[in-house]
């Protein structure tokens, strides 16, 4: 029951103390670190983060629950809101929401759902279910399906693992609700669009999660790590370097944006960013692919990371994530990456969310081995 | 017709342009031509008009019996966004969004600073109504449930604000919510509708629709207070203006609607009035007042616009901001004699009595640019070298510190400016210009025009009329759909006081919309043109 040590992580700073809870006083850790965890996408974090602390002062702290404590009696819900970014900032959620999702998940399964998993940690997915789970009463398992952002519903680590997805629950501002059963995740994902287009285009949804499916099926301690990470970005004074510390990070430059390259296609942002090395550094160019996300870090034809290891775009003077839309010329960032959960580099895992699931024509390029050569060279890195 | 303007360019009206600071109020006239006639900076003043009073008498004076050819006045200040800073003077506003059950997730005022919130907040409520993003109605309009939220507030309700979701692409029923509000409140209550104010981004437009109904009180005062000193000149024949925080102008019966518009202004002028006095229409402008040196970007004469939300006395909103990088670099700023270190602020205005050059003993970056042999506009060269072998060589090493720290903070800001795709001249203007170094790179060419002291008042004499309105449509329709918002965009800066016949279209930009079946575009234009000669006798009204 009690969570002493992270062991896989346990060489990681900032990282001993498990959180048990989430308490408003953790809800900016929280949104900062789901940035951080957001890889330049997730969507913004700043209106949820205010909602979130609201519903945490109203309703009380909620429970972290380890993947561990769950038994056959738990029954899980992945929530996440669906639907157009760009209708989401005008059509904000109903209170209802949850609460009409809930309702519908238990009546249909005949059995109380018992915690709310985040479906994804990056960005504003990652924040909004401690205020859900606050609501509705429930615990929040200390996990999710991605670890990161990603930019399609497909690339969760369900998915990766293979759990059936052939149900889900969508619940829209004005109460509908539609229950989703399909022959596949293929036609789930169909029909989960449609229904969300007649919705307006924005809709919470949820799907059940037994306990014996959680296994190896999802991204653990993400919740506890990010709350962590956040409050190391934000009680440090030389936030990078705490950064870099606290997420295990290579920190491959610390630059200038030299050019942006950036243009919208059917909704996602794609482009490239190029940084300049500062000072004895100056020489170095290095190049971040992005599709919504920051997705390669490229150096002189070498690929120094690659998705689904995670690369995130900090501000150099304050660590805070810098997202692909906020990228600007001139900006003077550090480029940090980490690795992926394990899950991710499986087979199938690259298979779903590798270079290639994303129109890269290279292979998956491991950042340790990577790290290992750059090392040498990024002593003299220059602040 | 022609010969009507010709007439009306040789008899000559001049422009007035008034810029209220937090320290300065200047003013300048200009002839049509734009030829600076004479300038004058006053003391800013605690009323506010003694001040604006004092510069526009100081100006007509020196006209002598030219004043009468004073045939507007435009006025840029700082009111709206002091009066949000400082929480003052504030009205109390009764909130209605219209879209329930969608948004109750995300109260009204949410985020806001909780003094703020009470200096302002009357009541609010989320009522049935709105639209989605398609046009179909969220819910119904339930008019006797806004009668109820209005009856319901305690205490006075000064101005209301109507927040409806989707209404910059549905904005009718905002309409039909204002006639109900009126008619159950009486015609005296301010109305501000939100897609008057912004666009797409409820809880951006529903803030910044809340504060623009918060600001009618003090728009008024302003508004009233320059009338009442432009009617104790004899210019009550002239037309008055606000300069707006695009660089374009608005009516004063405009301003007083939407006193929102007139938050950020400052800036604004200064990037206009200092491309103007140098004659290029693309350049980064470069402000070095006492306190920070603010740059910005001027792009085929206009401000460019910031793409990242804004905040305004801690609360986000998205309306237009020119895109202005403030850096702590003035002559004022302090220096730490020790390392040369440039983070505690400035002295101010009392940089005349506390800068070492004055005699005080407060290290500043004006005496660093005078112990380095930076040519200053303050001092003579005699009186320079003596004062530069004044300072002792222990600090001489932090103050040449203090200086390089200060290049390299205004090189990174114009880097942050330039998007590195083309060398833009560089405009300095403001009295600490001699502290932006030479060899900058990603500027091509440094300009100083004259009369840089008083740009921001020059910008607010030259500024163009604007207008803007956005429309959602699906891709086969974006045709009539830029159609529609040019015409709502020309009609909005009619309103404003543009010339029917010469305003044009000067930005049409389209976003996508993903996630649906079918492809929707939002579509945002953007429009400006001179004012309209309604002053002149002449005016061809129906020729």
């Amino acid at each position: 029951m009690v969570i002493d040590t992270h062991n896989d992580l346990a060489t990681l700073d900032g990282l001993q103390t498990g959180h048990k809870t989430i308490a408003a006083s953790d809800v900016s850790a929280l949104a900062a670190g789901a940035a951080i965890f957001g890889t330049g996408g997730g969507g913004s974090v700043d209106s949820a983060q205010i909602v979130v602390k609201a519903a945490l002062e109203k309703h009380g702290t909620v429970r972290l629950r380890q993947v561990e404590e769950l038994t056959d009696d738990d029954l899980v819900i992945v929530m996440s809101g669906v639907g157009a970014p760009t209708v989401g900032v005008e059509m904000l959620s109903a209170e209802h929401q949850p609460e009409t999702l809930l309702r519908e998940i238990e009546q249909t399964l005949g059995r109380p759902v018992t915690a709310v998993m985040p479906g994804e940690i990056g960005g504003s997915n990652g924040v909004a279910p401690a205020g859900w789970a606050a609501q509705l009463g429930l615990d929040v398992l200390d996990a999710d399906g991605m670890g990161r952002a990603f930019p399609e519903a497909t690339m969760v680590a369900m998915n990766v693992a293979g759990v059936p997805r052939d149900f889900r629950v969508l619940s829209d501002v004005v109460g509908n609700v539609v229950v989703i059963r399909t022959i596949n995740a293929t036609w789930l994902e169909r029909h989960v669009r449609a229904s969300t287009v007649a919705s307006g285009s924005i809709c919470l949804a949820a799907s059940p999660l037994k306990a014996e499916h959680v296994p190896g099926a999802v991204i653990e301690r993400s919740v506890s790590r990010v709350i962590e990470v956040g409050h190391v970005l934000l009680n440090s004074e030389d936030p990078v370097s705490s950064l870099v510390g606290s997420l295990g990070a290579e920190k491959f430059i610390t630059g200038k944006i030299v050019d942006v390259e950036r243009r919208t296609e059917g909704g996602f942002v794609r482009g490239a960013v190029t940084v300049a090395g500062l000072g004895e550094q100056r020489d170095r160019l290095l190049r971040v692919e992005l599709q919504n996300e920051n997705l390669l870090v490229l150096e002189a034809g070498e690929v120094l990371a690659s998705v689904p290891d995670l690369v995130t775009v900090v501000d150099s003077e304050t660590g805070h994530a810098v997202s692909t839309e906020q990228l600007r010329f001139g900006q003077r960032i550090s480029v940090l990456a980490w690795p992926s959960d394990p899950l991710w580099r499986t087979t199938r895992g690259l298979e779903i969310a590798g270079p290639r699931a994303f129109g890269y024509d290279i292979d998956y390029q491991p950042l340790k081995r990577l790290a290992q050569t750059m090392r040498p060279d990024n002593q003299g890195d220059i602040e | 017709m022609t010969a009507h303007f010709q007439n009306e360019f040789e008899q000559g009206g001049y422009s007035v342009g008034i810029d209220v600071g937090g320290t300065n109020t200047d003013a300048v006239v200009l002839d049509v031509d734009n030829t600076i006639l004479t300038s004058t900076k006053e003391a800013t003043t605690e009323d506010v008009t003694s001040g604006i009073r004092a510069a526009l008498e100081s100006v007509l004076d020196s006209l002598g019996d030219q004043r009468s050819r004073v045939s507007r006045v435009m006025l840029g200040t700082t009111h709206a966004t002091n009066a949000i800073v400082d929480r003052r003077n504030l009205g109390r506003v009764a909130v209605l969004r219209l879209g329930a059950p969608a948004s109750t997730g995300f109260p009204p005022l949410m985020g806001w600073p909780e003094d703020l919130r009470k200096a302002i907040l009357a009541g609010s409520a989320v009522l049935p109504g709105g639209f989605m993003a398609d046009g179909m109605p969220i819910s119904p309009l339930d008019q006797d449930s806004i009668r109820r939220f209005l009856d319901s507030i305690k205490g006075p309700i000064d101005a209301v604000a109507i927040c409806g979701i989707f209404s910059p692409s549905f904005p009718e029923q905002e309409r039909e919510v204002e006639e109900i509000v009126l008619d159950h409140l009486g015609l005296s209550v301010p109305v501000s509708r939100s897609h008057d104010i912004g666009a797409i981004g409820l809880l951006e437009r529903e803030n910044a629709t809340v504060i623009n109904a918060a600001l009618y009180g003090v728009a008024k005062s302003v508004t009233q207070g320059l009338m009442t000193v432009v009617d104790e000149q004899g210019l009550e024949n002239s037309s008055v203006y606000f300069a707006q925080n695009d660089g374009t102008l608005m009516a004063v019966n405009y301003a007083a609607r939407f006193p929102v518009l007139t938050i950020g202004s400052g800036p604004a002028n200064s990037i206009r009035g200092a491309a103007l006095l140098s004659g290029v229409t693309d350049a980064i402008v470069v402000d070095v007042g006492g306190t920070t040196s603010d740059l910005g970007v001027v792009t085929g004469g206009f401000p460019r616009e910031s793409t990242l939300p804004r905040e305004i006395g801690g609360v986000r909103t998205n309306f237009r901001m020119p895109d202005i990088i403030s850096i702590g670099v003035g002559g004022g700023t302090r220096i730490d004699p020790s390392t040369g270190d440039i983070g505690s602020g400035s002295v101010g205005h009392h940089l005349h009595t506390e800068a070492l050059i004055f005699g005080g003993s407060t290290p500043t970056l004006t005496d660093a640019a005078v112990a380095c042999g930076v040519k200053t506009n303050i001092l003579s060269r005699k009186e320079r070298q003596k004062i530069s072998s004044h300072l002792s060589s222990g600090t001489g090493q932090a103050m040449q510190c203090a200086l390089i720290n200060a290049h390299e903070r205004i090189q990174d800001a114009v880097d942050r400016l330039s998007h590195g795709k083309a060398n833009l001249p560089l405009v300095i203007v403001g009295g600490g210009g001699f502290l932006v170094p030479e060899g900058l790179t990603g500027v091509e060419g440094i300009v100083y025009p004259k009369h840089g002291g008083v740009a921001n008042a020059v910008g607010a004499a030259l500024s163009l009329v604007g207008g803007r309105a956005q429309q959602v449509s699906n891709f086969e329709e974006r045709k009539v759909a830029i159609d529609a918002a040019s015409r709502a965009a020309i009609d909005k800066a009619i309103e404003a006081g543009a010339d029917p016949l010469l305003v044009e279209v000067v930005d049409v930009s389209e976003s996508p919309m993903s996630y649906s079946t079918q492809q929707n575009i939002r579509i945002s234009v953007k429009v400006a043109g001179p004012l309209a000669r309604l002053d002149s006798p002449i005016l061809p009204i129906g020729t």
